[in-house]
C-alpha cells in the first residue's frame, strides 16, 4: 500500500515541480516588460500610486502600456481608455475558457478573473490533460502577479531617480515593446496584411482627427475590412 | 485629476472585461465572428500603436530619432532577441540619433 502510494506520489511531485519551474520562467519573462512600463509611466507624469493601481487592478501589460503611450502622446481619456479596453477584450475570451475548466464560485471566481491573462490561461490549458490545470493556473497567475507588480514599482522608482536627461530615447520604448508583443501574432499573411492596413489607416488619419483617435480608427477599420473580405 | 480618472476607468473597465468572460456563455465568445474579431483586435491595435507612437507628434507626422529606434527594434525582434534587449537597444539608438542631430 505504502509502496503504491509512493509510486503515485513521486510523479505527482515531479509534475508540480516542473509546473513551478515553468511558472517561474514565465514570471521572469514579464520583468523586463514591467520595468519598461514603470519607467515610461513616470516619464508620462503618472505618479507612483497611479502606476501601482494600474498594475494591481488593470493587470494586463499590453493594455497598460497602450494607455500610458496614448496619454503621453496627448490623447483624450476616451481614446486611451477605449484602446486599453479593446486590447483587454481577449482576456474575456480567456476568462470564458478558464471558467469552462474550473467553474469557480464566490471570491475564488473574482480572484481567478482578475488573474486571467495570456500566461495563466496558456499554462492552465496546457496542463488540463495532466490533471494539474488548477495548480498550473494559480502558480502562474500568482508568480506573474507578484513579479509584474514588483517590476513596475522598481521601473517607476528607477525612472524617477534617473530623471529626464537619462531617459532620453524612452519615447521609443512603447513602439519597441508593442513590436515585440505583435511579432508572435503575425504568423499568417492574413494577420500581416491586417497589421499593415491598420497602421496605414492610423497614420493617414493622424492630421485629421483628435490625438489618440487614429489608433482606434485604424484598428477598427482594418478589423471591419477583414470581416468583409472573409465573407 | 483627468489622469486619475483615466487610470481608474481603464483599470475597472479592464477588470470588468476579465470577469465578463466568466459570465458570458462560452459558445457566444467562440462563435466564428467573435473569435475572428477577438483574434484580430490585438494585432490591429498593436500595429496602429507602433505606427502612431513612432511617426506622430500630436497631429503631425514626423520622421525623427524614434524611426531609427523602431528600425533597430524590428531587426532585433526578427532575430528573436529577448524583450529587454529589443527595448534597451531601440531606446539607446533613438537617444544616440537624437543627440547627434539636435
Amino acid at each position: 500500500m505504502s509502496l503504491q502510494r509512493n509510486g503515485v506520489a513521486e510523479p505527482r511531485r515531479a509534475a508540480l515541480r516542473r509546473i513551478r519551474n515553468r511558472a517561474l520562467t514565465i514570471g521572469a519573462s514579464v520583468v523586463p516588460f514591467g520595468l519598461s512600463f514603470g519607467a515610461v509611466s513616470v516619464e508620462t507624469h503618472l505618479n507612483l500610486a497611479q502606476v501601482c493601481l494600474l498594475s494591481l487592478v488593470l493587470f494586463s501589460g499590453a493594455s497598460q502600456f497602450a494607455l500610458v503611450s496614448i496619454i503621453s502622446g496627448g490623447g483624450s481619456l476616451f481614446s486611451a481608455v477605449g484602446t486599453a479596453l479593446l486590447l483587454g477584450t481577449r482576456n474575456g475570451l480567456y476568462g470564458a475558457r478558464i471558467n469552462a475548466l474550473f467553474r469557480p464560485r464566490g471570491w475564488r471566481r473574482l480572484l481567478m478573473a482578475e488573474t486571467t491573462i495570456d500566461e495563466s490561461t496558456a499554462m492552465a490549458v496546457a496542463e488540463s490533460a495532466s490533471g494539474h490545470a488548477a495548480y498550473a493556473f494559480w502558480a502562474t497567475a500568482l508568480t506573474v502577479y507578484v513579479l509584474w507588480n514588483a517590476s513596475t514599482i522598481v521601473g517607476a522608482l528607477v525612472g524617477n531617480a534617473l530623471g529626464s536627461p537619462a531617459t532620453a530615447g524612452l519615447d521609443v520604448a512603447g513602439p519597441a515593446a508593442f513590436t515585440a508583443l505583435l511579432a508572435p501574432r503575425l504568423t499568417t499573411a492574413r494577420m500581416r496584411l491586417l497589421a499593415l492596413s491598420s497602421a496605414a489607416v492610423a497614420i493617414a488619419t493622424v492630421p485629421l482627427v483628435p490625438i489618440g483617435a487614429p489608433i482606434l480608427i485604424g484598428a477598427l477599420t482594418a478589423v471591419a475590412a477583414l470581416l468583409v473580405f472573409d465573407r | 485629476m483627468r489622469l486619475w480618472l483615466t487610470v481608474i476607468v481603464a483599470s475597472l473597465g479592464c477588470a470588468a472585461l476579465k470577469l465578463a468572460g466568466f459570465v458570458v456563455p462560452l459558445r457566444l465568445l467562440e462563435s466564428a465572428i467573435a473569435r475572428r474579431v477577438l483574434e484580430a483586435l490585438p494585432v490591429a491595435l498593436l500595429s496602429a500603436l507602433v505606427a502612431v507612437s513612432t511617426f506622430a507628434t500630436g497631429n503631425h507626422l514626423l520622421l525623427d530619432s524614434r524611426a531609427a529606434g523602431l528600425a533597430v527594434a524590428l531587426v532585433l525582434v526578427a532575430l528573436r532577441a529577448p524583450f529587454l534587449v529589443v527595448v534597451v537597444a531601440a531606446c539607446a539608438t533613438a537617444a544616440g540619433v537624437h543627440a547627434l542631430y539636435r
